[in-house]
C-alpha cells in the first residue's frame, strides 16, 4: 500500500471513528419523545417467601406513584429497590409499605435485604419503570457502535 | 507480527520483584491460609452463604478480583499465586523457596497422555461445577468440599505427574482464565528469539541450578499466546541470556492471528458464553422457579435443567453459531472446511465472553460486597467480632449505577468481537462480509444481555 493510500485510509478510519463516537453520544443525550400521560398511584402487594417473590416483575409508569406492600409468609424477609433506596423488612404476619414515586424509568431489581437462607443473594425481582428509555438508548448505543466498528474495520 | 510492546523488565525495581524467588512464595503464603480458612469455615461455620467467610471470600471476594481485575488486565496473575496447586509443587520441588540442584523435581514422573494434551478435561470439569453452581455458590459445606476436591486432586496429581499438570489440564478455572488472559494487556515472551535459537541447554524448559523448568509445559522460547503460560517467572529466572521479559502490550495481541486454533479451546468459549447467558437468567432473573429448580439437585424437574443446560452449552450455543459459520463459509465460497471456519471465528467470542462474565459478576459482587466486612470480622458465623465489622449493615454499593457501568462494558466486548470477526476473514483471506453472520451472532447476544439487563 502507498504512503498517500495508507494516510487515505487513516483519515478515513479517524473520520469513521470521530462519527461513531458523535453518533453514540447522540444515542445517550438526545431526548426521546414520550407519550402523554397522567401519573396513577398503584398499591402492589408482593408476597415473599424463600427464595421468592410474587409477583417477580412489577410494571408502574413514569411519575406513578408506587404503594409496595411486602408480605412475609415464612420467614423475615426485605425488599429493597436498587436505584430508589427503597427497603421494606416483613415479618411473618406482620406487612411492610413504603410508598414511593417512580420518577427514574428503567429496570430496577429488588432484592431480599434480609439473608433468608442459601438462595438469599438471588432472591431478586424487577421494577419496570416505563418507558424503559435506558434500554431503548443501550440498544441504539449498541446498534451505532455496532455499525461503527464494523466501518471501522471493514476492507 | 509485530505491534508495539514496552519492556517491563527493564524497570529495575519491577525485574527484581518478577525474578525474585520470595515474591510468589510471599503471595501463595498470603493466599493459602486464607484458602484454608475458606474450607474450614465451609465445614464448620454457618450454612447461611452470606455469613460464612468461605462463600462470601471465594464467590464474591475472589471472584470480583479475578474477573473484573486480574484476568482483564494481567491475564492468568491468578494462576501464579493460586494456593491450590501450591502444596503439590512444594512437594515436587522439595523445597519451599530456593531450586533445587538442576531445578531436579521429585515426582513418579509419569507423562500426561497425548491424547488429553488440551483443554476437553477443563472444559468437563468447569460445566460439573456450572451445573451445580446454585448450589455450590450458595452453600458453604458443599462449597467448601469442592475447594477441598480441587486441593485433593491437584496433590494427587503432583505427585504422580511432572510440574503442573492440574493447572494445565484439569483446574476448571484455569480453562476459562486461560482463553481470557488471551485479551490481557501483558505478556511474558523471548526478548529476542534469534538469541533463544543459539541456546542449546533450553534452561528455561529443562531448569537448571536458578530455578525450574516451566511448570506449565510450555517451552518459553516459542510461547506466542498467553493461554498456558501461568506468569511464574521460572523462565526470566533460568534463562541464562536474560532474553526472557515481562511485556505491556496491545490487548488481545494473541487474537490477531488464527494460527492454532483448535476446537477444544472454541468450546471453552461456548461454555463461558453460554454459562454467562445462563446465570445471568436463572441466578439474576426474577424467575424464581428457575433458581428453585436450579437448586434443587437431584430432583426430576432438576434432570430436566441439568439436560437444557448442557444443550444450551453443548449444542444449542454451538449449533446456532455453527449455522452462522455455514453462512460465512457460504459467503467465502467454501475457501475452508466448515470445521475450520467454525473454529477459527469461535475465538471471536473470548471478548464478548469476558465482557459478559464482567457484566455478570458486577450484578451481584457490588451488591453482596458489603458481607465481606461481616465475614472478615465473624468468618465461621459464630458471633465472633473480630474486627468491630461483624454487625456492619449490608450495603449495596452502587445499587442504581449497575446497568450503567455494565452497557459500556458490554459494548466494548461487542466492538472487541466486531474487530476480531473482521480481523479473522481478513487473515483468511476473505472479504469482510463473510464476517457479516458472526458479527451478527455477536450483536444478538450483546442485545439479549441488555435486555436482561437494562
Amino acid at each position: 500500500m502507498t504512503k498517500a493510500a495508507l494516510s487515505y485510509r487513516h483519515t478515513h478510519r479517524f473520520g469513521i471513528a470521530a462519527s461513531a463516537v458523535l453518533l453514540m453520544l447522540a444515542a445517550i443525550l438526545v431526548p426521546l419523545p414520550a407519550q402523554a400521560y397522567t401519573p396513577r398511584a398503584h398499591t402492589l402487594q408482593i408476597n415473599a417467601r424463600a427464595f421468592a417473590f410474587e409477583p417477580g416483575s412489577l410494571s408502574v409508569r413514569r411519575g406513578d406513584t408506587v404503594t409496595l406492600v411486602l408480605e412475609a409468609t415464612d420467614t423475615v424477609h426485605g425488599l429493597y429497590v436498587d436505584g430508589y433506596d427503597v427497603n421494606l423488612v416483613a415479618e411473618p404476619g406482620k406487612s411492610a409499605t413504603a410508598t414511593f414515586v417512580a420518577d427514574k424509568e428503567g429496570k430496577f431489581k429488588f432484592r431480599c435485604s434480609v439473608a433468608c437462607g442459601a438462595l438469599h443473594p438471588f432472591m431478586i425481582g424487577e421494577l419496570n419503570v416505563e418507558p424503559n428509555l435506558p434500554f431503548v438508548r443501550a440498544l441504539l448505543l449498541t446498534l451505532v457502535g455496532g455499525i461503527g466498528a464494523l466501518a471501522f474495520f471493514w476492507k | 507480527m509485530n505491534s508495539p510492546r514496552f519492556e517491563l523488565t527493564r524497570i529495575p525495581l519491577f525485574k527484581r520483584v518478577v525474578t525474585s524467588r520470595w515474591v510468589p512464595w510471599l503471595f501463595m503464603a498470603l493466599t493459602l491460609p486464607i484458602f484454608l480458612l475458606a474450607i474450614l469455615t465451609g465445614l464448620f461455620g454457618t450454612p447461611a452463604g452470606s455469613r460464612n467467610f468461605g462463600i462470601i471470600f471465594v464467590w464474591i471476594v475472589w471472584w470480583a478480583l479475578v474477573i473484573l481485575v486480574m484476568v482483564p488486565f494481567a491475564g492468568r496473575l491468578w494462576c501464579a499465586i493460586c494456593p491450590i496447586p501450591a502444596p503439590g509443587e512444594w512437594l515436587q520441588r522439595r523445597a519451599l523457596i530456593q531450586p533445587r540442584a538442576g531445578g531436579k523435581l521429585f515426582t513418579l514422573g509419569w507423562k500426561w497422555s497425548p491424547r488429553l494434551n488440551n483443554i476437553w478435561l477443563q472444559n468437563i470439569s468447569f460445566l460439573a461445577v456450572a451445573l451445580f453452581s446454585a448450589v455450590i455458590l450458595t452453600t458453604p459445606f458443599v462449597s467448601a468440599l469442592v475447594l477441598l476436591a480441587f486441593a485433593a486432586l491437584a496433590l494427587g496429581v503432583s505427585l504422580l505427574f511432572e510440574r503442573r499438570v492440574f493447572c494445565r489440564y484439569l483446574c476448571p478455572v484455569g480453562g476459562f482464565i486461560g482463553l481470557y488472559a488471551q485479551l490481557a494487556p501483558v505478556e511474558v515472551r523471548v526478548k529476542d528469539a534469534a538469541l533463544c535459537r543459539t541456546h542449546t541447554d533450553k534452561t528455561c524448559y529443562r531448569g537448571s541450578d536458578d530455578g525450574y523448568g516451566c511448570p506449565w509445559m510450555v517451552f518459553p522460547a516459542a510461547l506466542d499466546k498467553n493461554t498456558y503460560c501461568g506468569l511464574c517467572s521460572e523462565c526470566l529466572k533460568t534463562c541464562p541470556l536474560d532474553n526472557m521479559g515481562v511485556f505491556l502490550r496491545v490487548p488481545g495481541k494473541d487474537l490477531q492471528t488464527t494460527k492454532g486454533r483448535r476446537l477444544d479451546e472454541a468450546y471453552k468459549a461456548f461454555i463461558m458464553l453460554t454459562c454467562a447467558l445462563a446465570y445471568s437468567i436463572v441466578l439474576l432473573g426474577p424467575w424464581a422457579a428457575l433458581k428453585e429448580t436450579a437448586y434443587a439437585v437431584g430432583a426430576p424437574a432438576w434432570f430436566v435443567y441439568a439436560i437444557i443446560f448442557l444443550a444450551a452449552n453443548l449444542a444449542i450455543v454451538p449449533g446456532i453459531f455453527l449455522a452462522c459459520a455455514w453462512l460465512t463459509r457460504k459467503i467465502s465460497l467454501h475457501k475452508f472446511s466448515l470445521r475450520r471456519t467454525f473454529t477459527e471465528y469461535a475465538y471471536v467470542l473470548a471478548p464478548l465472553g469476558l465482557a459478559a462474565w464482567a457484566a455478570f459478576s458486577l450484578s451481584f459482587v457490588l451488591i453482596n460486597f458489603s458481607y465481606a466486612w461481616q465475614v472478615l470480622s465473624d468468618p465461621f458465623g459464630w458471633g465472633w467480632d473480630l474486627f468491630g465489622t461483624a454487625n456492619w449493615t449490608w450495603t449495596p454499593y452502587f445499587a442504581g449505577l449497575q446497568s450503567f457501568l455494565q452497557i459500556p462494558i458490554l459494548l466494548a466486548g461487542l466492538i472487541a468481537a466486531i474487530g476480531m470477526a473482521l480481523r479473522t476473514a481478513h487473515t483468511q483471506g476473505v472479504p469482510s462480509r463473510a464476517a457479516l453472520p458472526i458479527v451478527a451472532f455477536c450483536a444478538a447476544f450483546t442485545m439479549v444481555l441488555l435486555w436482561l439487563y437494562v
